[in-house]
């Protein structure tokens, strides 16, 4: 059953001319794990907001058709309502980061203080939530002595610990490491399993493939192209509109050209990769003409 | 420009030791990429080279200039630097002041200014958006803007703090290019990144750093063979490398081409 559900939607900001997001349609099960992607511009922010509620409950500006998370109408209820459901960590980490609290412990407990959670059980949230995300030994770090990974690694935990039923995560590892990407997909995917809907915004195509289970192509503001990550991310449709498009697909779009790829489908992951291109190697029963005659290295 | 750094350490006021005894040599002309884990030490040996931080201990010579002994103002002559974020960069009211502010400052004449800013704002492909507000554009032509104010001031040397973070493939591409003019043009251009794909497809020189030191330094194809030192800092190699180790391919490959060509061997 869809947990968040956007009809029609069509926004503009204020005091601009043409929308950010045009007539929108979307629809994202409990437990599932979608992944937005587009060039800068798609309206991939723009996106992230509408589902958590910050435009237009935040940003104002005029907004057509619906948006429901949880069963509630985004236009019918307030932010603070919103909150509760819907969980959003931004782009930059400094912009959400409150600036209020002096340790990050206290700073992922602030969400909490704020809804009213018991002093107990706010702590023992707040500890599991650190030791998901691996930052247990920043707690008595200032938020803002922190590297840009690091801030990032908080301000994701800091909307983990809410526990809410829908994530929004916009680039939440642009400033990691690649290994430290890795593992916060890691625990993204993890959350998804245990049930937690996310909808990610992301340039990393890489890890889509990896973990999510449906990609959104987002262009112009409009919903290009949706499907399992295998076909979206290998489409044509994307090619010449500023997509990112992982290594592995790209070496062997070229390769097929070239007559070294043999296989139909185009691979996204180092899996799949190394499958197909270890056909082109290695002489043997796939590695075979129709005909019979074996192709491949040493010819 | 050679750069020259001896056993630099360097400890923040909060005690954390940064910099644990760092030496290495870049010579002029060379395009070198720095990459390691969150909290290495990439960010703090940058601002070495600008005198935005000081050696605690150790020493960094731009040329024949101690940094320790210039000032900031003056080694702006040598080094250029953009930052990660543009916005703690850019303050002017419009594109072409912004990219003007820093020849203006190094006392270059009217023609000459508008030469460099002209050309920087040509490689940047922002000609177009002279008279625009740096804050009325996009995050990623913002990041544009902040390397043409930096490429307008025409120094040796140009170091690139995570130039590529957030961006789409467009923006990375024009970002690629603008390093390869600089290339062509002589210029030493070094580089913070943890987009390892980009730094195999733009880099000769990797500098690989762990916990303020240096892990590993090398031709690129040489560093992104060693992916279980290079784990140890949390990078991974290149996609492609990746793949040709899968493949088990005799030699590292790191982008298209090389994959392409061992794959036909």
């Amino acid at each position: 059953m869809a947990i968040v559900d956007l009809t029609n939607v069509t926004y503009k900001y204020p005091l601009t001319d043409s929308p950010a997001l045009q007539n929108i349609n979307l629809q994202v099960n409990e437990g599932e794990f979608v992944a937005v992607i587009g060039p800068n511009g798609a309206g991939k922010s723009t996106l992230c907001y509408a589902i958590a509620g910050f435009v237009p409950h935040f940003f104002k500006g005029e907004i057509t058709g619906t948006v429901e998370a949880a069963g509630i109408e985004s236009s019918k209820s307030s932010l603070h309502e919103w909150v509760l459901n819907v969980g959003l960590a931004f782009q930059n980490p400094f912009n959400q980061i409150s600036g209020a609290k002096y340790t990050v412990f206290e700073e992922l407990a602030f969400g909490l203080e704020n809804i009213g959670v018991p002093r107990d059980e706010m702590i023992a949230r707040v500890e599991d939530a650190m030791k998901l995300t691996g930052i247990s030994d920043l707690a008595d770090r200032s938020p803002y002595s922190l590297s840009g990974g690091q801030q990032q690694r908080v301000a994701l935990t800091s909307i983990l610990v809410m526990q809410p039923k829908v994530l929004v995560l916009d680039e939440p590892t642009s400033q990691m490491d690649p290994i430290g990407t890795r593992e916060v997909f890691g625990v993204i995917r993890t959350m998804a399993e245990k049930g937690m809907t996310v909808i990610l915004a992301e340039h990393k195509v890489e890890w889509i493939a990896e973990f999510a289970d449906r990609v959104i192509a987002l262009h112009d503001g409009k919903i290009l192209l949706e499907g399992k990550p295998q076909e979206a991310l290998t489409s044509d449709l994307l090619l010449g509109k500023g997509f990112g498009v992982s290594r592995y697909t790209s070496v062997a779009r070229k390769a097929k050209e070239l007559g070294l790829w043999k296989k139909e489908k185009l691979p996204i992951t180092l899996d799949e990769a190394v499958e197909g291109f270890a056909r082109a190697l290695t002489p043997g029963p796939f590695a075979k003409h129709p005909d019979g005659a074996p192709t491949g290295r040493g010819e | 420009m050679k750069i020259e750094i001896s056993n630099l350490q360097f400890t923040y006021p909060t005690g954390v030791q940064a910099l644990r005894g760092i030496t290495l040599a870049i010579d002029s002309g060379e395009q070198v990429a720095i990459v390691g884990q969150n909290g290495a030490g990439k960010t703090t040996l940058v601002k070495h080279l600008n005198g935005l931080l000081g050696p605690t201990s150790g020493y960094v010579r731009i040329g024949d200039w101690d940094t320790k002994k210039q000032s900031v103002a003056k080694l702006a002559r040598r080094v250029g630097y953009v930052f990660q974020n543009p916005d703690e960069q850019l303050f002017s009211k419009n594109v072409g002041t912004e990219v003007a502010f820093g020849p203006k400052n190094l006392g270059y004449t009217g023609e000459q200014v508008q030469s460099l800013v002209n050309d920087a704002l040509a490689m940047t492909e922002l000609s177009e958006k002279t008279e625009t507000n740096p804050y009325d554009l996009s995050a990623a032509w913002r990041k544009m803007v902040a390397l043409a104010s930096v490429i307008a001031m025409d120094t040796p040397i140009v170091v690139f703090d995570e130039p590529t973070t957030g961006q789409d493939a467009a923006t990375i591409a024009r970002i690629a290019n603008v390093i390869k003019v600089l290339r062509e043009r002589g210029k030493t251009v070094i580089t913070i990144t943890h987009d390892i794909d980009f730094c195999a497809e733009n880099f000769e020189r990797v500098i690989a750093l762990s916990q303020g030191q240096v892990l590993l330094d090398g031709k690129a194809n040489d560093v992104f063979g060693q992916d279980e030192i290079l784990a140890t800092t949390y990078v991974d190699p290149p996609q492609l490398t990746r793949l040709g180790k899968r493949l088990g391919f005799k030699n590292t490959v790191r982008n298209q081409d090389e994959f392409l060509a061992a794959l036909k061997v």
